[in-house]
């Protein structure tokens, strides 16, 4: 379960940067960067704090 | 319920009159993480800008920002962590027993409420971006009121948000942080880059010509200073001088294994406020051309325009995340006047009067200013703390003198901080030396000051009755 959380929250910060980059590569507009970039951040906040929450936990 | 949350809200021990014990010791990871989240905060979408309309040349910005974040860090790993790790107390109990409960309860109220304006100007930062959907008019350059009644309810709603998530201590504070650092930073890097071909760059090599001609172009935006090299190091050397060399991050590199983890402090200096300030100053460029050059400042609008919906929620998280542990620092701060209040109660005081800060956008509007200022207050009592742990003892003097005395105050100490901010104003007044600059000159003031206060001033006593 926490591998495939972890891979959602990867899917999530490639969502935000790479889009950056096609758009500056003139691949994508404007408009689809900030599309994808709002679905990055969906993904990483619905995912990362389950995993990485219970990660510092352990440590403690 | 309520019980329990009261409850919990008791349970948390920060260890504010007591060495953080080794159980409760953060990793280096725990660091790095803790770092560049608070330092790519709010603030960076206010000063990338600033330096733009400070007139300030893309030689300068990326020359002067290497050197001055260079030097906080080393300030950082070789002034403030080796006292934290060996001492392992909050600065202000420290201090306490430095210089006296009265003389700590004055430096303290002003060190506090200091911490809430820093606060509340990241907290106005986010309400330039929660206020967009509203239609809420937003501040410019010349604002220091508020501007609307709409603009003062978005700051009490963000202002009490952000009150709640520091009032459950550091631990929430540090996982709200580490769980939006990652994001937060690529957000950055994306919008920076994205908005590029807007401004005319379409390969790598394009990049150094229209920073030069359109973003860091060396003009001066009316009714502010020309800024120069000398101006962006020391600003970036000096930026968090409360935090290094005013010793404040002892409170938070207290939690560190080791010494060596105040190096991390480098992701925030070089995330936070090298390439971060370098993005935001990119998405101010292009929102000036956008908007013919419009005096309207509010980076919620900026990174909006550059990112969408997730850049608006960046400048919101990026507040957020700088202006917890800072209320969190203040809470500290004001504590100390009643250390038997409960940190929640103290934070939830806190909280309230930066909410109430946040309402003037003059705390934006001037951020650079004030961020030297607060340093400038602060930093002789940092001079104070290094010279009392490291050189008093080898003086044959008494280090924590008012402790070891069971005074109420210090006056080696007390005669150290006002007379080096009177010579550091005379020095502004005098000479005309700009207040980003005084911090240098003032630490070697009040070290001085205070070596030679002690030996005129603490009283003879038998080394070996130590």
């Amino acid at each position: 379960m926490k591998v495939i959380l972890q891979l959602i929250s990867f899917a999530g910060l490639v969502l935000t940067i790479i889009p950056a980059l096609l758009t500056f590569s003139g691949i994508i507009g404007m408009d689809t960067n900030k599309s994808l970039m709002l679905v990055g951040m969906i993904l990483w906040f619905a995912s990362a704090p389950l995993w990485m929450h219970k990660k510092r936990e352990d440590q403690v | 319920m309520k019980k329990g949350l009261i409850a919990q809200l008791d349970s948390v021990n920060e260890f504010e009159r007591e060495p953080v014990p080794v159980g409760q010791q953060r990793s280096f990871k725990n660091f790095l993480g803790m770092y560049a989240g608070e330092h790519t905060a709010g603030t960076e979408f206010v000063i990338g800008p600033l330096f733009v309309a400070h007139g300030v040349t893309a030689f300068e910005l990326v020359f002067g920002l290497l050197i001055g974040n260079l030097l906080a860090v080393l300030s950082w790993a070789f002034l403030t962590a080796p006292i934290a790790v060996k001492v392992r107390l909050t600065m202000y109990f420290q201090l306490e027993k430095i210089c006296g409960p009265i003389l700590v309860k004055v430096y303290n109220v002003v060190n506090g409420l200091m911490f809430c304006f820093l606060a509340g100007s990241m907290i106005a930062v986010s309400a330039t971006a929660v206020g967009i959907p509203f239609g809420i008019p937003m501040p410019s350059l010349s604002d220091f009121y508020p501007s609307s009644i709409g603009w003062i309810i978005t700051v009490l709603f963000i202002g009490a948000i952000t009150t709640i998530i520091a009032m459950f201590g550091y631990h929430w504070v540090s996982k709200f942080s580490n769980i939006a650092a990652p994001w937060m930073i690529l957000i950055f890097f994306a919008a920076g880059i994205a908005v590029l071909p807007n401004l005319g760059v379409t390969k790598i090599s394009d990049f150094w010509t229209v920073a030069n001609e359109k973003i860091w172009t060396g003009e001066v935006m009316s009714g502010q200073s020309k800024f120069t090299l000398w101006h962006v190091i020391f600003f970036s050397w000096f930026a968090n001088m409360a935090m290094h060399i005013g010793m404040a991050d002892l409170s938070i590199l207290r939690y560190a294994k080791k010494w060596y983890y105040g190096f991390t402090s480098a992701t925030g200096m070089y995330i936070g406020h090298y390439f971060a300030w370098i993005a935001s100053g990119i998405l101010y460029a292009l929102f000036l051309q956008q908007s013919n050059q419009s005096t309207e400042f509010a980076p919620g609008v900026i990174a909006y325009q550059a990112a969408g919906i997730a850049g608006a929620v960046c400048v919101v998280i990026a507040g957020w995340t700088t202006a917890n542990p800072t209320i969190y620092r203040a809470g500290l701060a004001l504590q100390s006047l009643k250390p038997t209040a409960k940190t929640w109660k103290v934070t939830l005081i806190t909280g309230a009067l930066t909410t109430l800060a946040a309402c003037f956008p003059a705390l934006v509007m001037k951020l650079l200013d004030f961020v030297a200022l607060y340093g400038l207050l602060l930093m002789p009592m940092g001079a104070v703390i290094f010279i009392d742990f490291w050189l008093i003892p080898k003086l044959s003097l008494i280090p924590n003198y008012a402790a070891y005395k069971g005074i109420k105050i210090n006056w080696s100490a007390g005669l150290t901080w006002v007379v080096t901010l009177f010579l550091c104003v005379a020095i502004n007044q005098v000479f005309g030396i700009e207040i980003f600059f005084l911090g240098l000159p003032g630490w070697f003031i009040a070290a001085f000051l205070y070596i030679v206060l002690s030996k005129l001033l603490q009283k003879p006593i038998q080394l070996s009755a130590r």
